[in-house]
């Protein structure tokens, strides 16, 4: 794409009158309010480091985001985005049409902004934020999210904490993150080291309980336990050669087959097509109106911070719209043994008794750790190495051996795990 | 509902893949409600003054980009002004190209592009030069005002909504502030209101009914089942099981006080088998612990009582709703019941799949027969008050018995106002909230101001040019909501008070009136989830004013 034609002060770009333009905005800019500090010095100085202010923005809520930085002043935008356009986002992805499906995300998000507000410079990358390394993100001065996976929240909130430099206060890049569900959504503002990490608050959004497995595979009662079964069991079972897609049409229609065929085995109602994709994809519901909400609120903040023309949010916002609109606004907590910012273990209560394959098991689903793929060891020895094969050859047959064979009470472990690139410490207690 | 099994694969249409994440909110019946309605947007009334654009409407069209985009049947934009160089700044909905051009038409055009399936209309009028047309009004579901307006074309507008029984939104959206406020008909009675699952299990353990008393009975064997059996007998049949035989040692009745049940869940707790290899067993662990929720007698919620004793449920006519005709025939089966129908979801338990396949059915069963009853005193009802229209579906029958315990009434109020005709219980409510340093009402209030302010530069043929920065302009104006607010009682008003209400003016007037792109965009998204609770008739509806500070990233709710 060719980028130097909207830049700025090239001869090419349009000749806009910058004041009546921009109006609204240099108003709040140009003068102190009530809540504004004392020392503020508003006017040019202030429009001139908002407008020169990098910015870097993913995730879901990325057309809302892209189109509130724009119209807040800022010139130079930086967007990452992996996915492409699919059906299901036009009903609140509000920069995709019918024919832009199949097309990556960022650009065509990039490239609509940049040719409806005039002036404005959007660079997009299409690919995983995890691409990039901590000189990329050095360069922004403020880095916004609205990404929909918890994986990848804890990763760049990790980073931008690794980034933390004492003796150079611009490698401390504030960290605006939202996140939306239904009706529901939070918006939040983190200082990396300074203020509560995301991993600090990880156990304010627990994952949702899963089905035991022996459920599945021999009594199922709930029409999604059978869809569980057709996914996880009989998929493997019967089209092992296959890497199942739930992009894929045919697949999803073959394990709702699957699901509807053992739901009449069972005399379970209600197994639908619907329903099939939902558990299947782990779809969670998503409205404009939520999306807008949140959107405005997180880039309100980067706003804030980027020209200090009012305070920002400190540190977090809950919002909720089923019963009129109902927000909640708090600091949330740091803590000490936050492994990520932290400088003490975390304490875990677990059950000696345990082995450590069971451990290992839970702490996917454990509210404080969420760790999917755990490697783990002890300051004297490995428990459990996934890589190399060597080392987990070697390391295997401790998963079968109870914890208190490996480990004294209340000593510390350290956990790795491929989705991020730090370690979370750990005390374990016996119960 | 229908028990029977769908007879073939059916995948999704196009439709339902487009809308696919948020039919899981509102279900199709909420999608149709949708495509069947058209909403007004009135976004601007005319130029402020002379050299002045007016409104800039930014809020009002984000609105609209969130119905847009799930599917609203139609809007309507009416908005007189003429796209300006700020506008740019500020809309996202406008290009270079619309400069100069109609602001209704431009907008309107480019939130069409947003989704082929709605159909959009624009008028670059006055909206009072529309309303001469009596059919005008009556085309749309909704009203969406973005203020700050003159109050000669707010008030016969919300009157002529009122008569109409259209739903209305009115906004402010100033600098880092929004407020919003809802005017719902006079009686807007929701039935599904979407409570959370978890806290709104009616089990009806000590409300059972035969089928379920005998399949209790069945556990008179409990002892003599093997572990893998004992370890799977739904819970709720061991917690009735249980509770015969406390009754047996307690003349007769069940646990009723907190004492009572925390030692009949010690009584249950001590029934689990530990010799087992998990040393304990997960469905009495399930019944420990819903003890305290489940052993309740049946208890009619006050707010389902207020309804039944509603006059609209009480006398009915031939034009009753269907809403009250069905709450009127539920009230009688609670009559000769003293229960509500069953609503029959059972929530998963440790169990075999047969076992609870059973019990369930036993839930469903009795559910299915409840609605049969309350079916027919409808069908009775329908024919004792004569009425016309066609008969009340079953489906809205059945739903109704669903969601019996949660149905609502919002008593519509008018958009809350500070001003000579204002209601005395509204400015009271707005004195006492002064009372409480963290209020946001202090920005209700300078909205009011600014409204008073806009109100006089667009009626008033004034001399001068006055601008909407005009300092004497805010002062009188100031004095004189303050005087409104006090007036009543003659309290003047205490200084802390003041103090905050000062504050939200100069943060008002640090914006001249105008938006920031952020603040509309958050506002726009809160009144269109609004609107589409109201057309979906589904959630709980705001009543009725919301207050947005940006500065400080608060909200709160008042019914003012």
């Amino acid at each position: 794409m060719d980028l130097d034609a909207e830049t700025p002060g090239s001869p090419e770009a349009p000749v806009v009158d910058q004041q009546g333009r921009w109006k609204h905005l240099y108003n709040v800019l140009s003068k102190p309010g009530p809540y504004t500090d004392e020392d503020w010095v508003p006017g040019p100085e202030t429009i001139q480091s908002l407008e020169s202010s990098k910015i870097f923005g993913a995730g879901g809520l990325g057309c809302e985001i892209l189109k509130n930085l724009a119209l807040s002043g800022f010139k130079d935008i930086h967007v990452i985005d992996m996915d492409t356009i699919d059906i299901s986002n036009l009903n609140r992805q509000f920069l995709f049409r019918q024919a832009d499906i199949g097309k990556p995300k960022a650009e065509v998000a990039a490239a609509f902004v940049q040719k409806r507000v005039k002036g404005v410079t959007i660079t997009p990358y299409v690919g995983k934020i995890q691409d990039k390394d901590e000189d990329y993100y050095m360069q922004f001065k403020i880095v916004i999210c609205g990404l929909d996976s918890i994986e990848a929240r804890r990763w760049i909130n990790a980073t931008l904490i690794s980034m933390v430099d004492m003796e150079d206060p611009e490698s401390l890049k504030p960290l605006v993150d939202g996140g939306t569900e239904g009706f529901k959504g939070q918006a939040r503002v983190i200082l990396p080291t300074l203020s509560s990490c995301i991993e600090c608050q990880l156990d304010m959004h627990a994952p949702r309980p899963a089905v035991p497995l022996c459920t599945i595979a021999t009594i199922p009662r709930q029409p999604q336990h059978c869809i569980e079964w057709a996914h996880q069991i009989a998929w493997q079972e019967k089209r092992k050669d296959d890497t199942f897609d739930s992009d894929d049409m045919e697949h999803i229609s073959w394990v709702y087959n699957a699901a509807y065929e053992r739901a009449q085995h069972f005399h379970i109602h209600g197994v639908t097509f619907q329903m099939t994709q939902g558990v299947v994809k782990n779809i969670i519901p998503a409205i404009a109106s939520t999306n807008a909400v949140i959107a405005a609120s997180t880039t309100s903040e980067v706003l804030k911070i980027a020209s200090s023309c009012n305070p920002y949010l400190d540190n977090y916002m809950m919002y909720a719209g089923e019963e009129g609109v109902y927000t909640y606004t708090f600091e949330a907590e740091k803590k000490s043994d936050c492994p990520v910012c932290g400088n003490l273990a975390r304490k875990m209560n677990v059950d000696r008794n345990m082995t450590l394959g069971e451990f290992i098991e839970s702490l996917g689903e454990r509210a404080e750790s969420q760790l999917k793929k755990p490697s783990m060891r002890t300051e004297e020895k490995t428990l459990y190495q996934r890589f190399p094969p060597q080392l987990e050859e070697s390391t295997r047959h401790n998963l079968e051996l109870k914890l208190a064979d490996l480990i004294e009470d209340g000593q510390e472990i350290a956990v790795s795990d491929p989705a991020y690139t730090i370690d979370f410490r750990f005390r374990l207690n016996f119960n | 509902m229908t028990d029977a099994f769908p007879a073939a694969l059916t995948g999704p249409t196009s439709k339902e893949r487009k809308y696919d994440r948020q039919l899981r909110l509102w279900a199709a019946t909420g999608q149709q409600a949708l495509e069947d309605s058209r909403v007004l947007l009135v976004n601007s009334d005319g130029p402020l003054a002379q050299h002045s654009t007016g409104v800039s409407g930014v809020a009002g069209v984000e609105a609209l980009k969130n119905l847009v985009l799930p599917g609203i049947g139609g809007f309507t934009i009416v908005d007189p002004a003429t796209v300006t160089e700020s506008d740019l700044g500020v809309n996202f909905f406008l290009e270079e190209e619309s400069l100069g051009k109609s602001r209704a038409e431009e907008t309107c055009r480019l939130l069409r592009e947003l989704n082929p399936d709605v159909q959009g209309y624009h008028y670059s009028k006055r909206i009072s030069d529309l309303t001469v047309d009596p059919d005008f009004l009556p085309r749309h579901k909704l009203i969406i005002i973005s203020g700050p307006i003159r109050r000669s074309t707010l008030a016969p507008l919300c009157w002529q909504a009122k008569q109409l029984g259209i739903p209305v939104l009115y906004l402010h959206s100033v600098g880092f502030f929004s407020t919003f406020s809802v005017q719902l008909p006079a009686e807007f009675p929701i039935v599904e209101t979407h409570p959370d699952p978890e806290s709104t299990q009616d089990l009806r353990l000590l409300n059972s009914w035969p089928e379920l008393v005998a399949a209790a009975s069945k556990l008179e064997t409990l002892d003599t089942l093997d572990d893998h059996q004992h370890g799977h007998v739904p819970y709720i049949l061991l917690l009735l099981h249980f509770l015969e035989q406390w009754k047996q040692t307690h003349d007769g009745s069940a646990p009723s006080n907190y004492k009572q049940k925390t030692e009949f869940r010690e009584f249950v707790r001590g029934q689990a088998r530990t010799s087992n290899p998990e040393g304990g067993e997960e469905n009495f662990d399930e019944a420990v612990s819903a003890v305290l929720k489940t052993i309740s007698p049946f208890e009619l919620r006050s707010s389902i009582r207020d309804i039944f004793n509603m006059e609209e449920c009480q006398q009915l006519t031939s034009a009753s709703q269907d809403f009250w005709i069905i709450a009127s025939a539920i009230k009688s089966f609670h009559g000769s019941h003293g229960v509500l129908p069953l609503p029959g979801s059972l929530p998963d338990m440790k169990a075999q799949s047969a076992d609870y396949v059973a019990l369930q059915n036993i839930y469903k069963a009795k559910a299915r027969k409840d609605v049969e009853e309350v079916t027919a005193t409808v069908r009775q009802l329908e024919s004792q008050i004569g009425r016309q229209s066609p008969a009340i579906l079953d489906r809205e029958i059945e739903v109704f018995c669903k969601n019996a315990a949660h149905i609502k009434v919002v008593r519509g109020r008018s958009i809350p106002q500070i001003s000579i005709d204002s209601d005395a219980s509204t400015l009271k409510k707005i004195r006492n909230e002064l009372n409480s340093e963290d209020s946001l009402v202090p920005i209700f209030i300078a909205t009011q101001i600014l409204d008073s302010v806009v109100d006089e530069i667009q009626s008033n043929n004034l001399e001068k040019e006055r601008s909407i920065d005009d300092s004497a302009l805010w002062h009188s104006h100031t004095e004189r909501i303050l005087a409104l607010l006090t007036g009543g009682d003659g309290v003047a008003m205490d200084t802390a008070a003041r103090e905050q209400i000062a504050r939200a003016i100069k943060e008002v007037r640090r914006a001249q009136g105008g938006e920031l792109h952020n603040i509309s965009s958050l506002t726009g998204g809160l009144v269109a989830q609004e609107a589409l609770k109201v057309i979906t008739r589904q959630y709980g509806p705001l009543d009725n004013t919301s207050v947005f500070d940006g500065a400080r990233s608060r909200t709160e709710m008042y019914r003012l």
